[in-house]
């Protein structure tokens, strides 16, 4: 199978997980949306990692999950708190550095 | 290796600001001895250095020179010729006097709490200063120089936004707003120069390679430096603006009277004695000695401005209702004076535009001290509250006088000296500029006296009752304010003969000679 | 000898610093302290005098090098002395009249508690002016010129709380400032021309340079000279520098300062004589002076006004007559100073009147005080004598031989200056009998004042009677003196030169004609104010004569142009100021202001519009990317 065809498929994840974190409000699904753009690169490294034969993209990919899984401590325990403050988990209520 | 003296005579005060920072809160007291006793150990050392300094010896002398940042070329280089060795004794000299008027100008308020501690850190901003202004005397390195001219906007800065003049119209609210203005102003307008400035400084290296002085002046002499003729005039420019900013000439002026109206008036001294000063002596030093050739194309239009700055300052100085914005606005004219001698390029001109800008010191002290110690006794800046303080209190309008006297150049103070010799090395060069300038005479006497007139003389006005002559302190600040304002309108041969050999290497920077009288009389 | 000279200056300067820095402590006897120094600087000057005499004429003048003052390259400002005949005369006139003034200060100023500090300021008034005669460069004489000029600034505002005295000192100072404008402008083009300003050099040397040179020179020296001298067009601060107290001005404003004009330009004759248009210029602006003070005084009720336009008119004179060149400069100085001995003696008579009529000016309400005054009416009587040129008094000489030196000057200018002089002499005729009259001759005028005190008019004591006496025998005698032998004339001539014009009319023609005209003058004057009683209240009197009392308008032109003028200007400057140049900076701040609050709009704190910004910012890059490989 064409490696190229992950390529689109990397791009459209992406897409779907830009246009996640542009439109919905909701946090959890901002974050999720996130999420999904970071693995979308992944698989585009990966990709690119099996179309050149060399495995930094892999590695790359490593990091990026370890990012990812970091991202989610903090970012999840952020969005509690905020929830458990503002009772609601709307990023757009969150505009303001202070309660 | 031989003592830095001139290192110390600028860490000095550098130490003694610390030192006064560090005073505990309740020892107020105790921290304006120790920023005096620092000022006062500042002149004797240069006093010291005065005394070293050889009138007719080499061009820079106590040099020192160190390696400080290699890769950029930038090195700690000092050295001081005649034109710097008196305007660094002027600011040594004048700021014991300075501290001394201040005394409770930086006490703290009643209401505020007793950790409060403005006095130490008025007495400390002071002192650095005096430090950073005397390095700026000695530096022979621009880009020492830049950092230097950079760097004493923040303690004035804060001298002028933190400790503003108690003696103001309206509420308290009203008045910090004022001062913050006028500090926000002078802050902003000077960065605005120095900032032009620092583009032309990495030009200059980018021309030049090296930001020492003395290697880029034997560089262009020996010709193994040349620039383009568009490239050294934009340098020049780039210079020109930020001291002309400092110095202040017309058009960009308009600081000047704020800063010098909200501040205390011994931070106001501060400002147009010592701090401006950098300004036009930066001028001499590095405008003509590093683009000669510029200097002479731009000399019509800053002779022109000069010109702008003398009659329009004074004028302006008629205006005023404000006592300190009246000695503001003759400080813009004087100013003009001094830029007018240093571009007349003529060695009258440029001797008198030193002498100068150290007479114009001492008689802008005397005034405006004098000036302050009657704010404070009243309460109010304006001149229509005054009248009759003669009747009152004899002595401080006697000195207000001779302040004003000064002022106005008449002969016998120092003040005359210099403008005389300004007048006519500019008459000699430019004979219709010479005129127009010596119209500033007249006005100079106009805004004096009436100065003098409303708040000295006439009946006594219901406020000025009761008024306290001067005190044993203020006595201490003025008296030897006058002597030497006599001392040198009398004698002002030692100043002279410090000043006259730097002015002539100064003429030859320029490749200019003296006009030749036409008919040479029999001697 | 020479060394002495710096002692003529040294006495008074050293007075003048012990009495104002001295304290209160010298209440008591300061005013001997500086009578005495005044009088030492005299006997220095006396001592020097009997040198001079004992020597040739050629060999008279003294110099004395103090130290260099100034030294900048070519411009080599020392302080050094010089004293010849012309500036012996003047030292002579100064400290001997200036002595006197003192002591009758003494009693005069009796009741100031401000005594001391009075001294002090004639002290330095006499430093300052000897400073200026003896000066032997023009840089040095500006020093005195202008220490003069403070001198008089003080001493008209000697009594400050009166808002009147502080305005005329102003308005005298700067005025002056104006002729002082002229004298620096005037030493500038010296140095351009002949390398130095020194007396010696630079008139040795007039023959080199162009004449338009020496003519700038000499019409800067002349702008100096009215400024100093009170003559057209500047002459509008004398008559308010009555305010002053009345020693005040019989000293300055009468007998020395003001005829510091004379000197200059006596003492640059050798620039004048080589511009002829310059010397044409100071002839003008002496005749139009003689005939506008005359006219002035003719309309003043106020006895000092009247003195002061008295003194315009006389300095006049002496300003035509150095314009004659050769002919006139040793007549020039000769009614200087016997002007400086009966104008001083009319102000200090003027000053007994006021001293004991409560200190009251208007002519009008005094009358018949010669019975409550003898000794004042005489010496006032005597001084009237002479100013109006009665024959033998020393009146007579001087200005007889002006009016001579002024047909002297030939040609159709000779019979027009001939004229002015001789209408002088009749004017001042008039108005010196007018004053006369209206003070001492008719019924008294006087009234009790509001609180009903009668003045009771005394004389003086005799403090200052005395110096009055001196001044009166000085008015007799001085000019006969100077006359006989030719006395005077052979004592200058080294120093200023001398010539005789051919005059179209005899010398005695000319005496007849003054003695006409001066009997015309008095008889008008008598016709007018002796016969019957004048009014206490001033009768409107004719457009010529409102004109003279507002000084023939010149006050109200000066204050409409310059003073309104000067006021409408800074007020609108201010106004520039503010809104144009500073408007501009302010501008530029509140642009920046605007600019940064339309941005601050972008950062509303919503996640979703900062992920867009980077989205688009992400995609711009992007697209510029592809963009330049594409290119």
């Amino acid at each position: 199978m064409n490696p190229v065809n992950y390529l689109y498929l990397s791009a459209l994840l992406f897409t779907i997980g830009a246009s996640g974190v542009l439109i919905r409000r909701n946090a959890i699904v901002v974050f999720m949306c996130v999420e999904l753009m970071l693995n979308a690169c992944n698989l585009a490294f990966v990709t690119f990692s099996r179309m050149h034969g060399n495995l930094d993209g892999q590695i790359i990919a490593f990091f990026t999950m370890v990012v990812a899984a970091a991202e989610v401590v903090v970012g999840l325990a952020i969005i509690v708190s905020l929830f458990r403050s503002r009772h609601s988990a709307s990023v757009d209520d969150a505009s303001l550095m202070k309660l | 290796m031989s003592f830095p003296l001139l290192t110390a005579t600028a860490a000095l005060p550098a130490i003694g600001a610390i030192a006064t920072a560090a005073v505990p809160a309740a020892r107020r007291t105790a921290a304006k001895w120790l920023a005096l006793l620092f000022s006062l150990a500042t002149l004797v050392l240069a006093g010291i250095v005065l005394a070293r300094f050889e009138p007719g010896g080499a061009r820079y002398q106590l040099t020192e020179s160190h390696a400080w940042i290699k890769d950029f070329g930038v090195r700690y280089e000092l050295g001081v010729d005649g034109i710097g060795v008196a305007l660094l004794a002027l600011t040594a000299l004048l700021i014991p006097f300075v501290i001394l008027a201040g005394w409770h100008d930086a006490d703290p308020l009643e209401t505020k709490s007793s950790r409060w501690r403005p006095t130490q850190g008025f007495f400390a901003l002071i002192l650095m200063v005096e430090a950073m202004v005397i390095l700026s005397f000695e530096a022979t390195d621009v880009f020492l120089f830049y950092i230097l001219f950079e760097a004493m906007l923040i303690p004035m800065y804060f001298l002028i936004g933190g400790f503003g003049d108690r003696a103001h119209s309206g509420s308290d609210e009203n008045a910090a707003a004022q001062r913050s203005y006028a500090a926000v102003k002078f802050l902003l307008y000077n960065l605005a120069g120095g900032l032009i400035m620092l583009a032309a400084v990495i030009g200059l290296y980018v021309v030049a390679g090296t930001f020492s002085l003395s290697e880029i002046a034997e560089a262009r002499a020996n010709g193994s430096l040349s620039m383009a003729t568009g490239t050294e005039r934009w340098l020049f420019l780039g210079f020109f603006f930020a001291f002309a900013v400092k110095a202040p000439l017309w058009p960009l002026h308009t600081w000047l009277p704020n800063a010098m109206g909200e501040a205390t008036s011994p931070v106001a001294v501060l400002i147009t004695a010592v701090v401006d000063k950098v300004g036009t002596f930066a001028m001499l030093r590095f405008c003509l000695q590093l683009f000669p050739d510029a200097s002479k194309w731009a000399t019509p239009v800053i002779l022109v401005l000069a010109l702008i700055s003398i009659v329009y300052g004074a004028l302006l100085a008629v205006g005023q209702r404000d006592i300190k914005r009246l000695i503001a606005y003759a400080s813009i004219s004087h100013f003009g004076f001094i830029i007018l001698g240093i571009f007349a390029m003529t060695s009258q001109g440029q001797s008198g535009a030193t002498l100068y800008m150290v007479n114009h010191g001492i008689s802008t002290a005397a005034l405006m001290l004098v000036a302050g110690f009657l704010i404070t006794r009243r309460g109010s800046r304006l001149i229509a509250d005054y009248g009759g303080v003669q009747k009152v209190a004899p002595v401080l309008a006697g000195t207000f006088l001779i302040g004003g006297l000064a002022t106005l150049s008449l002969p016998g103070l120092s003040p005359f000296v210099s403008e005389f010799l300004v007048l006519v090395g500019t008459f000699s060069a430019y004979p219709a500029a010479g005129i127009i300038a010596t119209t500033g005479i007249v006005l100079a006497a106009l805004y004096v006296l009436v100065l003098y007139q409303r708040t000295m003389t006439g009946p006594v006005k219901a406020g000025v009752q009761g008024m306290a002559d001067l005190k044993v302190r203020e006595l201490v600040v003025v008296l030897p304010l006058v002597a030497l304002l006599i001392f040198l309108g009398v004698y002002p041969k030692p100043l002279t003969e410090i000043v006259n050999p730097a002015v002539q290497h100064t003429m030859s920077d320029v490749h200019k000679k003296d006009p030749q009288p036409e008919v040479e009389a029999a001697k | 000898m020479d060394n002495l000279i710096a002692l003529l200056v040294a006495a008074p300067l050293l007075g003048a610093a012990v009495l104002l820095c001295g304290g209160r402590r010298l209440d008591r006897f300061g005013h001997w302290i500086g009578t005495l120094l005044a009088a030492a600087s005299f006997v220095v000057g006396a001592v020097l005098f009997a040198d001079m005499l004992g020597k040739g004429a050629d060999q008279r003048a003294l110099h004395q090098y103090l130290f260099s003052w100034i030294p900048v390259e070519g411009f080599q400002a020392d302080v050094a002395f010089q004293l010849d005949q012309l500036s012996m005369t003047f030292v002579l006139l100064i400290t001997g009249v200036g002595t006197l003034i003192h002591i009758y200060s003494i009693g005069y100023m009796e009741h100031d508690e401000r005594r001391r500090r009075f001294f002090g300021y004639l002290n330095l008034f006499l430093a300052a002016m000897l400073l200026l005669v003896i000066a032997d460069n023009y840089l040095l004489l500006y020093v005195g010129w202008e220490g003069v000029g403070l001198a008089s600034y003080l001493l008209i505002g000697f009594w400050q709380h009166k808002p009147s005295a502080a305005t005329a000192a102003k308005k005298a100072f700067l005025v002056n400032r104006v002729g002082d404008m002229g004298l620096s402008i005037a030493i500038m083009l010296m140095f351009t021309t002949f390398g130095t300003f020194a007396f010696g050099p630079v008139l040795a040397s007039t023959g080199e340079t162009s004449e338009g040179k020496l003519t700038a020179i000499g019409l800067m020296l002349l702008l100096a000279a009215c400024g100093k001298s009170a003559q057209v067009p500047l002459q509008s601060w004398l008559g308010d520098a009555m305010e002053g107290p009345t020693p005040v001005s019989a000293l300055i404003h009468a007998a020395t300062m003001v005829t510091a004009g004379v000197y200059l330009i006596v003492r640059s004759g050798a620039i004048f004589n080589a511009a002829p248009d310059a010397q044409l210029v100071v002839v003008v602006v002496g005749g139009v002076t003689l005939l506008f003070g005359a006219i002035v005084g003719c309309a003043k009720d106020d006895i000092k006004k009247a003195l002061a336009g008295s003194t315009m008119s006389q300095i006049g004179y002496m300003i035509l007559a150095a314009g004659l060149g050769p002919i006139g400069y040793v007549f020039a100085i000769m009614h200087l100073v016997t002007h400086g001995f009966f104008k001083a003696g009319l102000f200090l008579g003027a000053g007994s009147v006021m001293h004991g009529m409560n200190d009251e000016v208007d002519m009008r309400k005094f009358g018949g005080l010669r019975r409550y005054m003898p000794v004042t009416f005489i010496t006032f009587g005597l001084g009237y004598l002479a100013i109006i040129g009665f024959p033998g008094l020393s009146g007579f000489f001087s200005k007889d031989k002006i009016i001579e030196a002024a047909f002297a000057k030939g040609g159709t200018e000779g019979w027009i200056l001939g004229a002015v002089t001789l209408l002088g002499a009749a004017i001042t005729a008039f108005y010196m009998t007018r004053v006369m009259l209206l003070t001492f001759f008719g019924e008294k005028r006087w009234q009790p004042d509001a609180e009903g005190h009668d003045p009771h008019p005394h004389e003086s004591p005799k403090s200052m009677t005395i110096p009055m006496i001196v001044l009166a025998f000085g008015s007799v005698f001085a000019g006969g003196f100077f006359s006989i032998g030719d006395r005077f004339l052979n004592w200058l001539e080294p120093v200023t030169g001398h010539s005789h014009g051919d005059s179209p009319v005899s010398a005695t023609t000319v005496t007849a004609a003054t003695m006409v005209v001066l009997v015309i003058g008095v008889a008008i004057a008598w016709a007018m104010y002796g016969r019957g009683p004048v009014p206490v209240v001033a009768p409107r009197g004719s457009l010529l004569t409102r004109a003279a009392r507002r000084d023939l308008l010149q006050d109200d032109f000066n204050h409409v142009v310059l003073v309104r003028g000067g006021e409408h200007l800074t007020r609108s400057l201010v106004y520039v100021d503010h809104t144009l140049v500073d408007g501009v900076v302010n501008g530029t701040a509140a642009t920046m202001g605007g600019l940064s609050g339309r941005l601050r709009k972008l950062q509303n704190g919503y996640a979703r519009s900062y992920a867009v910004s980077m989205f688009g910012g992400t995609a711009v890059v992007i697209a510029a990317t592809l963009l330049m490989r594409a290119v």
